[in-house]
């Protein structure tokens, strides 16, 4: 039932965003509720200075510091390959983690990203030491690719950013489910948590939710419902769901001359 | 060029055009998920305004979803009021007989610290046109003494050509406000009779120039009470649109500044930008929310900017219909938080709360106040 990346062990397939909520006391209960233990966090949104040379501490920081969460960097506001390196230095250095979710999306207005600066930027991070998880298009060669460069997993998009229109790349996840040799963590557009259920029921290591929690009329229950859905879908998957008929066939009527 | 789009469109049809928009029509923009020019001229039409409260909910819905309960907080730091221009409507217009001042190094970095006091983290560099004195030479060592305070540093200054664009952006420059102040050309005329702000033609391609440069961020807008502002808001959906396809790595914002009908000869005196013209169209506040609802309708991405010359109450009430970011405790005269604060101001500021005050009223009504959504190192060269 354990979900490995890299060198961490989680309990919990679900993992959270911590962007676009109403206060960042709700934002902390609301991943408390969620059993979540990896929370990405954009680097632009804290102050990695001061962090860093601990004259004060971050806001957004300091609502995040519990045993059991892991910090998720990540390079959101970068255009290429480059910016993105030097972003992941920087919060290696600011947060003390190696850990990095690799987001180019040079276009600010859909957030698509970037597959070819993305591969340019997991290749020479893996060199320098990160554990790597991009965020891409449901691409399945490019997973592939990125899995050849030695990423931790891949983030496959299930659709826009924000956009809470759910698993509209579905038949793409699943080939890129049956074919990946590192896990694969559905991330975007994951908009209820009937789509949740649905990534891990197809066989997704995890989910990455944040919208879908932070804008709702109650996050807290939301994050607490992410939970139930991720934990259901995945048991559903580890039992093996029945197969789908599409006509209800009570007789063998090709086969039966064979009695 | 936008000009050759701009071209294509005569002002009296497309008013027309706006004008004569059904309820039926602005039902069908409602409706869609996903709008288009067309659109929005139903969404600025009069007939509209029956339909405003379901615009405002619909604007909440999207503006949530994209940006989160958040707003993000800025403040102008007027840099100088030297101008060569003539703006009828502007404090600074070079025929206004006040106190010239630009900063030096020294004050620029006084006026820094009591901003950092305030706690902001995102800037706004401003200045009146006065190429000589207050050319990008000065802006290059201004954006130098600026950078190492702040996580996000904006401008709006004169129109620049795309190579000083680049230069400044090598310096920390991450957005650039240019307002067209009217799309009505012969009307901007009438405004800006001399100076180098009177060629309507530069100004109107200075957001190709932006785009061309990579700049990060643009800002958009007119100047409400030169014209009618629903054709004139128009235009700058059009311009939007045209930009976004074009320069698709580039973030865009709106802010829709309004100018206020002068209240007696005193105010006029003290503050010309607020008087020194009666505005030929006068934008009621169910008018402003109309727009605002309209823009969010027809570009769920756009940031939408709103600034002090608005009441409190005002302010206070559309946090949650589609605004993404805000500027609190501004001064609009170069000097203003420190080094001179009496000195004249550019327009007159409406709501003059605090930054923590205006903090506090956002996390009041369920929103986070976002001092930091950048950071200068995101912008390795």
């Amino acid at each position: 039932m354990m979900l490995t990346i890299a060198d961490k062990t989680f309990h919990s397939r679900l993992f959270t965003g911590t962007g676009k909520f109403g206060a960042l006391a709700i934002m902390e209960e609301a991943l408390l509720a969620s059993g979540s233990e990896l929370v990405t966090v954009a680097l632009r949104r804290v102050d990695a200075r001061a962090h860093k040379n601990g004259s004060e501490e971050d806001q957004l920081l300091k609502y995040l510091r519990h045993p059991r969460l892991h910090l998720l960097p990540n390079t959101s506001g970068v255009r290429n390959s480059r910016e993105a390196v030097f972003a992941a230095e920087l919060a290696r250095e600011a947060l003390g983690t190696n850990w990095l979710k690799l987001e180019i999306h040079p276009d600010p207005r859909w957030l698509m990203p970037d597959g070819v600066e993305t591969l340019i930027a997991a290749e020479e991070l893996v060199k320098r030491g990160f554990v790597v998880l991009p965020y891409i298009h449901a691409d399945p060669v490019l997973c592939k690719r990125l899995e050849e460069v030695g990423v931790a997993a891949v983030m496959p998009l299930g659709s826009p950013i924000g956009s809470n229109k759910g698993l509209k790349t579905a038949d793409f996840l699943e080939i890129i489910i049956a074919q990946s040799r590192v896990p694969v963590v559905v991330d975007a557009g994951i908009g209820a948590p009937s789509d949740a259920a649905r990534a891990m029921e197809m066989g997704a290591d995890a989910v990455l939710v944040n919208t879908a929690i932070a804008v709702s009329a109650d996050p807290v229950k939301m994050a607490a419902a992410f939970r139930l859905a991720v934990e259901s879908g995945r048991m559903a998957f580890e039992a093996r769901l029945a197969p789908v008929a599409t006509e209800a066939v009570a007789s063998s009527p090709l086969t039966a001359f064979l009695d | 060029m936008f000009s050759e789009v701009f071209d294509k469109y005569e002002w009296g049809r497309v008013k027309q055009d706006i004008y004569s928009k059904t309820a039926r029509d602005v039902e069908r923009a409602l409706g869609k998920p996903a709008r288009d020019l067309e659109d929005l001229k139903a969404l600025l039409s009069p007939v509209a305004a029956p339909y405003l409260e379901e615009m405002a909910r619909l604007s909440q819905q999207v503006t949530q979803k994209r940006f989160g309960k958040v707003i993000q907080l800025y403040i102008p730091l007027y840099l100088s009021n030297e101008c060569q221009n003539i703006c009828t409507y502007c404090g600074f217009s070079y025929e206004n007989r006040i106190a010239r001042r630009t900063l030096s190094a020294g004050e620029l970095l006084t006026e820094v610290s009591a901003i950092k006091e305030m706690g902001y983290e995102h800037v706004l560099l401003v200045s009146g046109e006065a190429n000589q004195t207050v050319g990008v030479d000065y802006f290059v060592r201004a954006l130098d003494v600026v950078r190492p305070h702040f996580a996000h540093l904006s401008m709006e200054v004169q129109p620049l050509d795309q190579a000083e664009y680049s230069l400044l952006m090598e310096h920390g420059l991450h957005t650039v406000l240019v307002y067209q102040e009217t799309y009505h050309r012969e009307d901007y005329r009438l405004h800006h009779p001399r100076g180098r702000k009177s060629n309507f033609g530069y100004r109107l391609e200075t957001p190709d120039r932006l785009g061309k440069a990579g700049i990060y961020k643009m800002g958009l807008g007119v100047l409400i009470g030169l014209e009618d502002w629903r054709t004139d808001s128009w235009f700058t959906g059009l311009h939007l649109r045209y930009l976004e396809n074009r320069y698709w790595r580039t973030r865009y914002s709106i802010s829709f500044p309004r100018l206020r009908p002068h209240a007696g000869e005193e105010d006029v005196r003290l503050r010309p930008s607020s008087g020194g013209i009666t505005p030929k169209v006068e934008m009621s506040d169910r008018e402003l929310v109309q727009l605002i609802c309209a823009y969010r309708l027809l570009d769920e991405e756009v940031e939408l900017s709103l600034s002090t010359r608005e009441s409190p109450v005002f302010r206070d009430h559309v946090v949650r219909l589609g605004i993404t970011s805000m500027s609190a405790g501004s001064r609009t005269n170069p000097g203003g938080y420190a080094v001179d604060r009496a000195s004249l101001e550019q327009f007159e500021i409406h709501d003059h709360r605090s930054p923590a005050e205006i903090a506090a009223m956002i996390r009041r009504q369920g929103y986070d106040a976002v001092w930091k959504d950048w950071d200068t190192v995101l912008q390795m060269k």
